[in-house]
């Protein structure tokens, strides 16, 4: 059996692309885990969804608001 | 009897939902057929010629369009690499305000009933998602094409039956008792939102405008995450059920990968194998922004002057938001 491959793949100025991973732990601890073949991981720290990115890098607004 | 009509009484080919009708019912000749209609209709000379002819109309309206609107593509550096720049065009096409009117309208003031008619008019194009873009496969090669499968897996489930997008746009139907039949949508669906699913199978069926069809799908992508977030935030104010809110949820993530898959791994590979085609991308990218504003745009105005028609309905809505 061959050894699985898992890649990083870096998007300027957006998030990593990650490929046969099992999950993603973001820096407050939450465990994210990985359910699709490749996944975002945000770096901007602008997600709602941390790990994940949610295209919040897109944004102009600084942070969006949360009132619903 | 409805009144006939001639080729020459069309004025706004992009609007008209005659056109359209008869246009996605060529195309979907290519997808699904129809039920008592003989498949082999899918090649019958006469229909391509028919639609090869409104094919031309089309693309020629949109490629007017595109030039008279704000969504003209950047002109490209010719003495510099082509793949950058297009890569860098079309995040900086898509970037826009980031959040779309439909989608703020949806989360802030949409009423069931007018979510409903968001979803109706929608699965025209939801509940054969992602199927135009499976046709460029064979057409694009080396890593555009590893790209555009990767990305194709993931709307297609990612080996999961019951992930499919498609699939999961139709639970979401069901859970609102709507039908899930593609055919039971088309006397509603608006001209302008039955342009925006036929521009795709416009890109994807013509293999010269492959290049177009990939910077549609980059400019689809890339502007869908931060709009899926507020639809979502609708569903949940509305408290539509679990499947309907799934639908948007899985978009958020899905299409942020996405993004990147489709504007750097497909077009930005896919330019550079065929640097002709760098023109095309943008083409592509552009009209999708506007045609697809122009559909946004006509659902506004129609849920407006339905709420003006009933001024008992629209003050409550209105101090929702």
């Amino acid at each position: 059996m061959s050894a699985r491959r898992v890649t990083v793949e870096a998007c300027p100025g957006g998030p990593l692309l990650i490929r046969g991973a099992d999950e993603v732990v973001s820096d407050d601890g939450t465990v994210g885990k990985v359910e699709r073949s490749v996944v975002a991981v945000c770096r901007c720290g602008r997600s709602d969804r941390l790990p994940w990115c949610d295209a919040s890098h897109r944004a102009k607004r600084r942070s969006r608001k949360k009132d619903d | 009897m409805p009144e006939a009509r001639a080729y020459g009484d069309v004025a706004d080919c992009l609007g008209d939902r005659d056109f359209q009708l008869a246009l996605w019912i060529l195309y979907e000749l290519h997808y699904r057929g129809f039920e008592g209609v003989d498949d082999a209709a899918e090649w019958d000379p006469l229909l391509l010629v028919s639609r090869a002819g409104l094919e031309r109309t089309m693309e020629h309206a949109v490629r007017e369009l595109v030039a008279s609107t704000d969504h003209a593509p950047p002109a490209l550096e010719p003495d510099s690499d082509p793949a950058p720049q297009v890569v860098k065009a079309l995040v900086q096409m898509t970037i826009g305000d980031g959040v779309s009117p439909v989608a703020t309208f949806l989360r802030r003031r949409a009423t069931r009933e007018e979510f409903r008619d968001y979803l109706a008019e929608r699965a025209i194009y939801h509940l054969r998602e992602s199927d135009p873009q499976s046709f460029v496969l064979p057409r694009i090669d080396g890593a555009a094409k590893a790209a555009l499968a990767e990305l194709q897996y993931d709307e297609y489930g990612g080996g999961r039956p019951d992930r499919l997008h498609a699939t999961l746009f139709a639970r979401a139907l069901e859970s609102l008792d709507m039908s899930t039949d593609v055919a039971s949508y088309l006397p509603d669906v608006s001209g302008e939102t039955l342009a925006s699913v036929n521009l795709m199978s416009l890109f994807a069926l013509n293999r010269r405008l492959r290049g177009a069809a990939m910077g549609h799908l980059a400019a689809f992508e890339a502007t869908s995450s931060l709009p899926c977030e507020q639809i979502l935030r609708g569903a949940r104010r509305l408290k539509l059920p679990d499947a309907v809110q799934d639908y948007y949820d899985e978009h958020v993530e899905a299409d942020a990968v996405h993004e990147q898959l489709a504007i750097r791994n497909i077009c930005g590979n896919l330019v550079t194998a065929e640097p002709e085609l760098a023109d095309d991308v943008l083409f592509g990218a552009a009209a999708c922004l506007a045609v697809d504003s122009r559909a946004g745009q006509k659902l506004l105005t129609d849920w407006q002057d339905r709420r003006d028609r009933k001024p008992t309905g629209s003050g409550r809505a209105e101090a929702a938001g």
